[in-house]
């Protein structure tokens, strides 16, 4: 049955191509020496580079990125184990539906998430919008993401390693700990670096909910609007692209592993 | 009574299951039940006028711009949707059936990456492409195709129909290719094996067993697509702004909230009932499929 594609192949080359496409301008425009970003190219520069190191506003907004980031991995994926982990367990009257409901956030409109939560927290309950109303929304964003992915890890799990911890005289907590925890880690690894990224790159969210501190992508938005700063915009992108790659690359390394070590054939990607 | 059932497997399950429930529930399902609330009160300039009332919609259906932009974001959804669908479903039917099954995961791998790096830049660069000295004229310019730079590709609708393809394409990908995954291949095998051709096998098993997929990927592109607001504000000029950026603007300029979870409410109703609709249509091809 299994050929090369011939033409399917050429195809499937040519829309790598087409989704790379942005991505490789990136690099280009970051070193090339010109304000303008368009072709012909002017030259080499590291100059948006430098730029980015003396820009105070702008370690200020990754700085509370990469707070708001981490903190929605944590969160995310602590409520990510236990679905995934109550969904692997016994069944219970409503569980596709309240699974089902957790998850719908993978496919709502992030513009409805955004004015709902926008709308609950200043009229309703008053608050002041800061980097915690980012992370509450992050972590509904992100957490069906941790449930697909620690799905995978918990699924694949024998359930007879626990119970024969448990006959052997540890507790349920010990148990899970010492023979479940270690068996789903890969997963959990991989489920907060996915968590992670998301958080770290998302704007339509952020930008409702963000308080006076704005975070990077609505500090980046910001700086769309001046033609000046575009290199230097580029020039992060660069650097933000290299680091999501290093990214992913753990968390696949790391959900293989996890296969692996669940004894399973590697089937696909992250959902 | 109630502390034996927390005992039981069962229980354990339920208590497991909370807290991630319970976050939903409160930061989801009363936030859904506050913009359609919200959605019949009116803004008092700085104050919300909490008596019931229908003005909202009404000043929706007086008003033809709401309209205008509601149909125009249904539209671009909509061919997004098809334009995604059915350039990725080549790509899934590829890496499902064509590569060695110990590179898939390297394939799927590949097609996700993109997806994941930060999508302002991304959006903006398709600028870069499209632009009056994008890429795309300068490279046709310089084979002599074309004389002058076209400008049908960026500051209108097509600009960010090719955006939004881009930015959802693994999504599309992903449900097409893990259905392919599903059929059994000596199905394929039986079909040829009994005279028909490789196309008719394509047609009469392998389509309709991938489905349940195909529809997926329909759902997970149309319904999330009608809230992006960045792409018609980067790629859209002025004549190609759509529903969300309507939505944008109530909330955060006008500060008109009720209007603003009017037209969320609205927006949202329309593309539910579109999905419900399709998946009608498809329902003989997900019977018994889960």
């Amino acid at each position: 049955m299994r050929g090369n594609g011939g033409g399917l192949r050429v195809y499937a080359v040519a829309y790598l191509i087409f989704l790379y496409a942005p991505i490789i301008l990136l690099p280009i425009f970051a070193f090339n020496d010109a304000t303008i970003i368009a072709f012909p190219l002017a030259g080499f520069t590291t100059h948006w580079f430098d730029e980015l190191w003396t820009t105070k506003a702008l370690h200020e907004a990754v700085k509370n990125s990469l707070m708001i980031a981490f903190a929605t991995s944590v969160l995310a994926t602590t409520l990510g184990l236990c679905a995934a982990r109550a969904g692997a367990m016994a069944d219970f009257p409503g569980k596709k539906g309240i699974i089902g409901f957790v998850m719908l956030p993978l496919v709502l409109p992030d513009i409805i998430v955004a004015v709902s939560l926008l709308i609950v927290l200043r009229q309703v309950l008053d608050l002041t919008l800061s980097n915690w109303t980012v992370i509450a929304a992050h972590v509904l964003l992100c957490t069906p993401f941790s449930i697909a992915i620690l799905n995978g890890a918990f699924q694949n799990l024998d359930p007879s390693m626990e119970e024969a911890a448990l006959d052997l005289g540890e507790n349920r907590w010990s148990a899970f700990r010492l023979v479940t925890l270690p068996l789903v880690m890969p997963g959990i690894i991989s489920s907060m670096l996915i968590a992670f990224t998301i958080s770290l790159d998302e704007f339509i969210v952020a930008f409702f909910l963000t308080g006076s501190n704005p975070t990077m992508p609505v500090y980046i938005w910001g700086l769309l609007r001046f033609p000046a700063s575009l290199p230097i915009i580029m020039a992060l992108g660069t650097i933000l692209v290299a680091l999501s790659v290093v990214l992913l690359t753990i968390a696949e390394y790391f959900r293989r592993r996890g296969l692996k070590r669940a004894g399973l054939k590697d089937t696909g990607g992250f959902l | 009574m109630a502390e034996g059932f927390f005992k039981t497997d069962r229980g354990r399950a339920v208590l497991l299951v909370s807290p991630p429930f319970l976050y939903a529930f409160f930061l989801l399902a009363v936030p859904l039940g506050a913009i359609i609330l919200f959605s019949f009160w009116t803004q008092d300039f700085v104050t919300v006028n909490t008596t019931f009332t229908t003005a909202n919609y009404q000043e929706f259906w007086d008003k033809p711009i709401y309209k205008l932009l509601l149909g125009r974001s249904l539209y671009v959804s909509g061919m997004v949707t098809l334009v995604t669908v059915l350039s990725a479903y080549p790509i899934a039917y590829f890496v499902s059936f064509h590569v060695h099954p110990t590179k898939k995961s390297m394939w799927l791998f590949l097609i996700t990456i993109p997806f994941w790096t930060s999508y302002l830049i991304r959006v903006f660069l398709w600028k870069v492409i499209l632009g009056y000295n994008g890429v795309v004229n300068s490279s046709l310019m310089e084979l002599g195709i074309i004389h002058e730079p076209l400008t049908f590709i960026l500051y209108n609708v097509n600009a960010v129909i090719i955006t939004l393809a881009h930015a959802f394409a693994p999504f599309a990908i992903l449900p097409i290719f893990v259905a392919l995954e599903k059929i059994d291949r000596s199905f394929l095998e039986a079909s040829q094996d009994l005279g028909e051709s490789k196309f008719s096998t394509f047609l009469r098993i392998t389509l309709p067993l991938s489905m349940p997929g195909l529809v997926a990927s329909v759902m997970i592109v149309f319904i999330p697509t009608i809230g992006d607001y960045v792409t018609p504000e980067l790629m859209g000029g002025a004549g190609g702004k759509l529903i969300a950026n309507m939505i944008q603007t109530q909330f955060l300029q006008l500060n008109n909230a009720p209007m603003g979870a009017t037209l969320a409410i609205i927006a949202m109703v329309c593309v539910t009932a579109i999905s419900l609709f399709f998946i009608f249509l498809n329902r003989r091809w997900l019977r018994g499929r889960a």
